[in-house]
């Protein structure tokens, strides 16, 4: 991995809901404990997990849409995490977001251009330049100018998530935050969109955390990788080390869960179960009930990330004491 | 690995999903249906011939609605019926039937106007910010709502109308004052769904003022519901503002309006039929057709009711 300058430090942030069930049932839900991750310039980050694994709440919280709990997020070396009035505005335009729903992320009742132009009011670009810039920024995502009358609902799906992005690059973002944002696309659609978020990123250096589900996306847009289970980060690393050579048995079963065409006839590591609650999560490491190489010590003490030999960091006891230099906590950057 | 053309722009413009309010085919939409509709054709022409009627009532009318004629009351000094001199007759005090429903309209449709807008702005307010606000904000808002909704709404408007003493003004005020929760509830409701939206989040992430989120992204949202109700109010208003003037503390004498000529008229309901029937039949008509068009606007304005019409 290049040295690069970074651009985005987290550490430790955690994302606590106060769950009421009743007057006497409250719980404390960890929907993000403990995660940790870098970005550098002009890269990507790419996170995985199952649904409820806390992949959106890091990006709802990274945008401050969701207060965070705890840990403290870095944005160009400057501490972002509770910014307030003016300064939070002046944030948000550093980092941006694409949300997964083309059909609910723009607002049915306003067409492309004022969609838009509402981002380069936000940035500060005077009106009579708006119709100039949007035609720029639809060019940019290679829609035709002539869209920019048109209301999302004339719109398929693709054209949409480009308006969308579109719409982040408007405020010349440093970072965006890909909140499952192909997910919801044809699969041929999805690889425009993926190729022209990376053409965007070669021309602009703009870095993203893209956050999907779909662990061929994954490898095909990102530099490092961080797998999540229940709230916490279970491996991370970069995309050649997880995807060529997964340690946590997590990860292991999730690529062997990717349908492929080449590995007809392989024996599949097969998961059982569904994921704990995060209000309720299992004793020691929370993965252990579902783990094929659980041990006694996994019911008992809950891991911490540590690097391996091979260079990346993994959450599991079993692993580490088999390839670990050290089990203390220690991110790779 | 992942190389496909650029093709994507070929299909998915066709551009067939339902135009919504404030979009360029929403009014030749409108008259499509108000084509086929054949009530909500009715209706929506008799309120328009109403609103005519009540701005141009000085033109249409025949006389001064509130002239005492000499040739107004029989021999024995009972009101004249139906004629070619008098339209629809004449009341206890002589004065032309006809002009005063003409000028009593007037009234009717003005309380019920203002009114409504007074309530609907006030709902409309209320409900924005309680729901958008959430937490103290809300509760404190919508305990308020609850209590002026657990109120009778006569009994709270003769009340209310005691203190302030009648007047047209005083009639528009009470009445806003008495139907401002219904909306504020509705909206309240439909807030809470939408600043979930997507998009409304999206506005949040660009750094968008939350003024600006609730006026650009929100009230665009809740017009539909506004209309409607406030099509559904104006009805309401009229009703209640006839029910005031029935009770002798709506629009003071002798300014005609149609409650306080059917509170005459009953007195004479079996001598002189025409002056409760005149009124009340207009009462009727307008109700019916506010509520009628209120359920047009419902149907066109709704996307989840539009399906099968």
């Amino acid at each position: 991995m290049t040295q690069t300058s970074t651009l985005l430090s987290v550490r430790d942030l955690s994302v606590h809901f106060r769950l009421r069930r009743g007057p006497k049932d409250s719980r404390n839900v960890r929907a993000v404990d403990g995660v940790t991750f870098e970005i550098a310039k002009g890269q990507t980050l790419g996170i995985a997990g199952e649904s409820g694994s806390g992949k959106s709440t890091v990006a709802r919280s990274l945008v401050q849409i969701t207060r965070p709990t705890g840990g403290t997020i870095y944005l160009d070396g400057s501490d972002v995490t509770s910014l307030k009035g003016r300064r939070l505005k002046e944030f948000r335009r550093r980092m941006q977001m694409v949300f997964q729903d083309p059909y609910d992320s723009l607002d049915p009742r306003m067409s492309v251009r004022d969609a838009i132009g509402e981002a380069l009011s936000v940035s500060g670009l005077p009106g009579p330049r708006h119709d100039e810039t949007v035609e720029e920024l639809l060019r940019r995502v290679n829609l035709p100018a002539s869209l920019a009358r048109r209301y999302p609902g004339q719109l398929s799906g693709g054209q949409r998530q480009r308006v969308s992005i579109a719409r982040a690059l408007a405020v010349n973002p440093k970072i965006i935050i890909c909140d499952e944002a192909v997910a919801a696309l044809d699969v041929s659609i999805r690889a425009q969109v993926l190729n022209l978020l990376k053409d965007i990123q070669h021309d602009t250096g703009v870095a993203y955390l893209f956050i999907s589900h779909d662990l061929s996306t994954l490898r095909f847009m990102a530099d490092q990788v961080a797998i999540m289970y229940v709230g916490r980060v279970v491996e991370y690393g970069t995309s050649d080390e997880v995807f060529s050579r997964p340690l946590h048995p997590y990860t292991k079963a999730l690529i062997a869960a990717v349908p492929s065409v080449t590995t007809r006839g392989r024996t599949r590591l097969k998961l059982s179960g569904e994921p704990p609650d995060p209000g309720n999560p299992p004793s020691g490491c929370p993965f252990h009930p579902r783990c094929p190489e659980a041990v006694d010590q996994c019911r008992l003490t809950r891991p911490e990330l540590g690097t391996t030999d091979e260079g990346q960091s993994v959450a599991c006891h079993v692993v580490l004491s088999r390839h670990g230099r050290d089990a203390t906590r220690q991110v790779s950057p | 690995m992942i190389n496909l053309p650029e093709n994507e722009l070929d299909f998915g413009i066709a551009g067939s999903e339902p135009t919504m309010l404030g979009q360029p085919n929403f009014w030749r939409r409108a008259l499509k249906s108000l084509m086929h509709d054949g009530v909500a054709l009715a209706s929506v022409a008799f309120i328009v011939l109403l609103v005519i009627v009540a701005v141009f009532a000085p033109w249409i009318s025949p006389y001064n609605p509130v002239q005492q004629f000499a040739n107004g009351l029989s021999p024995v000094g009972a009101p004249v019926g139906p004629g070619s001199h008098f339209l629809l007759g004449t009341d206890s005090a002589a004065r032309d039937v006809l002009s005063r429903l003409i000028y009593g309209a007037r009234v009717s449709l003005l309380v019920g106007v203002v009114a409504t807008s007074l309530a609907s702005a006030i709902g409309v307010v209320v409900g924005a910010i309680a729901g958008y606000a959430g937490g103290i904000v809300e509760s404190v808002l919508m305990r308020l709502t609850d209590m002026v909704l657990s109120f009778p709404i006569l009994l709270f408007c003769v009340a209310l109308i005691a203190v302030t003493g009648p007047s047209t003004r005083n009639v528009v005020l009470v009445i806003a004052f008495a139907y401002w929760t219904y909306l504020a509830r509705v909206v309240r409701g439909q807030v809470l769904s939408l600043k979930e939206r997507e998009f409304v989040t999206a506005a949040r992430t660009l750094g968008v003022g939350h003024i600006k989120i609730i006026r650009k992204h929100i009230l665009p949202h809740l017009m539909p519901t506004i209309i409607v109700y406030a099509t559904l109010g104006i009805a309401t208003s009229i009703l209640l503002e006839a029910s005031l003037s029935f009770l002798g503390i709506g629009v003071p004498l002798p300014q005609a309006s149609w409650g306080e000529m059917i509170s005459e008229g009953q007195q004479y309901f079996q001598s002189a039929p025409w002056l409760l029937i005149a009124p009340g039949v207009a009462l009727i008509l307008t109700v019916l057709a506010f509520n009628l068009a209120g359920d047009w606007l419902t149907d066109l304005l709704d996307p989840a009711t539009r399906e099968g019409r």
